[in-house]
């Protein structure tokens, strides 16, 4: 068993955060890793990634090789589609949340910019702003993306509640619950289509 | 034994802190920081006493390392590539005293300027300084090198660079750990009381002992199984992969075994016996290389007259930028997957300051002062007031290193272009902008710099500032007129006065510092964070 998954979206918008949970999960069913970030100059407020490679096999490459990532997720629609060139184009997913960050003089029209990811052969692109917020958990918009995603993890969605619970324990037991119907809020979108 | 989830960067400083490390020195430096970083973090390396704080700049802490050396305790310095450019005179210098207890200087290089103004692969530096290199492939031999290079760099009494790339020292993996920790040396000094005297008699000595070292090391490289042969049937190319590069090229044989001969490479000074070995069996060879073409120059020659050499000097490889497994695919001639073309209407999200960052407000100011003067006059530095020179500030026309907002705005004055006006962090002034500062004042240059002091090594994720509660101090003990250092506090309430003082100072026809203080956002915001935490 093998996956590769991009995570991207704009610096401080949780997309790391994400990837540190996947990789928790991923570690407590005994699987190799590498994930590969962003540091540096391009954090302040410009695009972020992470590729995070899985495998029951000693993994090689820190980087997924371009046209075989399985799994794009996304806090940001126009950053999904920033790595198209990585996605397997015939069995790759991109799970998005549908809301621009608009911090540059020159971003496209949300419509087109959906448009383009409606043109993929399999995506998810939904308002996980909406339902994080209607959780009351603000911050929680990465949370729901994951949750979603969850369906094409491979990784049991009980793992990522341990990993959830473990990352944010130490934040108190509201904050790990407020995650964890997230992710779950997100699941549920993803299993009614 | 143990397995832990680390960076690369992080390997490297639980591997030194297990290795008996008693002390770090480093300047932050993208992607280097996080090795101090841990250090300073690790409950473990307090309990041992390993010393770690931040140092002014890269020379004064490779000193210091050297320093440390000289009393028998093992030491590790650490820098980004260019910060290698800043301590090249300790460098150059050290590769002849030779060591006492071990030293490893980590060179993190940065190919494709992630977060950088250059390419620069320090192994030319190493070759050049006739200092063994290790360059890991993976966390885990990172982790290992650590153990192995300070072995190394006792056994030779000779500094040893570790070379990481940006994608090695930012990717985490699972990393086996040896919890037997070595204890740290005891002082001890030098058997040979003239080895660190480097007056011209000794020197000379010393020079021909490190040349006399080389063979020693080169063998080392070919035996001590950092360096595999892997044989192949196809003998029609011949794969050289140094460091990182062999990953890719893994990558591309994931189902079956490559068929070409594989000279992996991650110890230096490259085995030539191996590398004769690989080019005398097989028709051509490709080298692999993240950085520059370091050993492919070397194996083609001047002449470029023997068999065929393939890689980034032939166009193989692209010539600029970091490589990956579809390049490595593609100079096999192996078919690489594809994804699809990023749609035309992506715009670029570059980065910029943080909403409410002081110099914003620093440079809104100064924009408006500087108008009637047109554009050219300010000289930019390193930091995150780089950013400054984006939209939609435009507000600086140079930047070029550490240090050399101050030293251009000088030379420029003494050109005539009138005002000439410096822009410089806080970290990066103690860095290396005060004995620029000292030339101002001696020459009496007009000159406007400005010190952006907000506290903290923003840009490398908020370190402790070598000159925090110090700079006006510092600008008075160099001599500028104490009537013409200038505190500004960089707020939109108080965008008028700033842009009057700065006026006034840049119409003044001597040396002006003017400091615009606020602390930086993120680290405000994260001192809350810790503040509610308690």
């Amino acid at each position: 068993m093998k996956i590769d998954i991009i995570l991207c979206g704009v610096g401080g918008m949780g997309a790391l955060s994400s990837a540190a949970i996947i990789s928790k999960a991923a570690l407590g069913m005994g699987m190799f890793m590498k994930q590969a970030e962003t540091h540096g100059m391009s954090q302040r407020g410009g695009d972020v990634q992470s590729h995070l490679r899985l495998s029951d096999k000693e993994i090689s490459s820190d980087l997924i090789p371009e046209g075989e990532c399985d799994l794009i997720i996304s806090v940001e629609p126009m950053e999904a589609l920033r790595y198209l060139p990585y996605l397997d184009k015939e069995n790759g997913w991109v799970i998005t949340n549908e809301n621009p960050f608009i911090n540059i003089p020159n971003y496209p029209e949300k419509e087109d910019i959906l448009a383009e990811i409606r043109k993929l052969k399999n995506s998810i692109v939904f308002d996980a702003d909406k339902i994080a917020i209607e959780l009351g958990n603000f911050k929680g918009t990465n949370m729901v993306v994951l949750g979603a995603a969850s369906k094409y993890l491979k990784i049991d969605i009980e793992q990522l509640e341990k990993a959830i619970t473990d990352t944010f324990s130490r934040k108190g037991e509201a904050i790990v619950e407020s995650n964890i119907n997230s992710l779950r809020a997100g699941r549920a979108v993803a299993d009614k289509l | 034994m143990e397995k832990l989830l680390l960076l690369g960067d992080e390997a490297i400083a639980q591997a030194a802190i297990d290795a008996g490390l008693s002390g770090i020195f480093a300047y932050p430096g993208t992607p280097s920081t996080e090795i101090t970083e841990y250090i300073q973090a690790s409950k473990e390396a307090k309990e041992k006493g390993i010393r770690s704080n931040w140092a002014c700049n890269e020379k004064t802490a490779m000193e210091a390392t050297l320093g440390m050396s000289y009393t028998g305790k093992r030491a590790m310095f650490s820098c980004k590539h260019v910060g290698i450019n800043v301590a090249a005179d300790p460098f150059m210098n050290s590769a002849i005293t030779g060591v006492n207890g071990g030293v490893i200087y980590i060179a993190a290089d940065d190919p494709s300027m992630h977060s950088s103004q250059d390419e620069q692969d320090s192994r030319y530096f190493a070759d050049w300084a006739m200092i063994p290199v290790l360059e890991p492939s993976n966390q885990q031999e990172a982790y290992d090198m650590v153990h192995y290079g300070y072995e190394l760099s006792e056994k030779f009494k000779t500094p040893v660079v570790l070379r990481v790339t940006t994608r090695l020292a930012h990717s985490r993996a699972a990393v086996n750990i040896r919890r037997n920790a070595r204890k740290q040396n005891e002082i001890k000094l030098l058997d040979n009381p003239k080895q660190f005297i480097l007056l011209p008699v000794n020197a000379r000595r010393q020079y021909n002992e490190l040349i006399a070292k080389q063979e020693g090391l080169e063998n080392a490289a070919m035996n001590d199984g950092f360096n595999k042969y892997i044989d192949g049937k196809n003998k029609k190319i011949g794969i050289i992969a140094c460091g990182l590069s062999f990953n890719y090229l893994m990558e591309n044989f994931q189902d079956e075994a490559c068929e070409y001969p594989i000279l992996k490479i991650s110890q230096y000074p490259m085995p030539v016996e191996m590398v004769n070995r690989l080019y005398e069996e097989c028709d051509s060879v490709l080298v692999l290389e993240e950085g520059q073409p370091v050993y492919e120059n070397k194996i083609l020659g001047l002449l470029n007259k023997g068999k065929k050499i393939m890689g980034r000097i032939d166009g193989t490889i692209p010539r600029v930028g970091e490589l990956n497994p579809a390049i490595v695919g593609k100079a096999l001639g192996l078919k690489v997957s594809e994804g699809l073309p990023i749609p035309a209407i992506v715009a670029p999200r570059p980065p910029k300051l943080c909403e409410g960052c002081p110099h914003a407000d620093t440079y809104r100011a100064l924009n408006e002062a500087m108008e009637e003067h047109g554009k050219g006059h300010v000289f930019g530095d390193i930091g995150c007031y780089t950013l400054g020179a984006l939209p939609p500030f435009n507000g600086i026309s140079t930047t070029v290193c550490m240090g050399a907002s101050i030293t251009m705005a000088k030379g420029a004055s003494e050109s005539g272009l009138l005002p000439a006006v410096a822009v410089i962090g806080d970290s990066t002034f103690t860095h290396s902008g005060m004995t620029g500062l000292l030339d101002c004042v001696n020459d009496n240059v007009p000159v406007t710099i400005f010190i952006l002091d907000n506290a903290i090594t923003a840009m490398t994720g908020t370190q402790k500032s070598s000159a925090t509660g110090r700079i006006e101090a510092i600008c008075e003990g160099i001599g500028v007129d104490p009537d013409h250092i200038k505190v500004i506090t960089p707020l939109k309430k108080f965008h008028a006065e700033n842009v009057q003082t700065i006026k006034d100072e840049i119409a003044y026809q001597g040396v002006s510092v003017i400091i615009p203080r606020r602390e930086c956002i993120v680290y405000a915001n994260k001192k809350r964070k810790d503040a509610k935490k308690q």
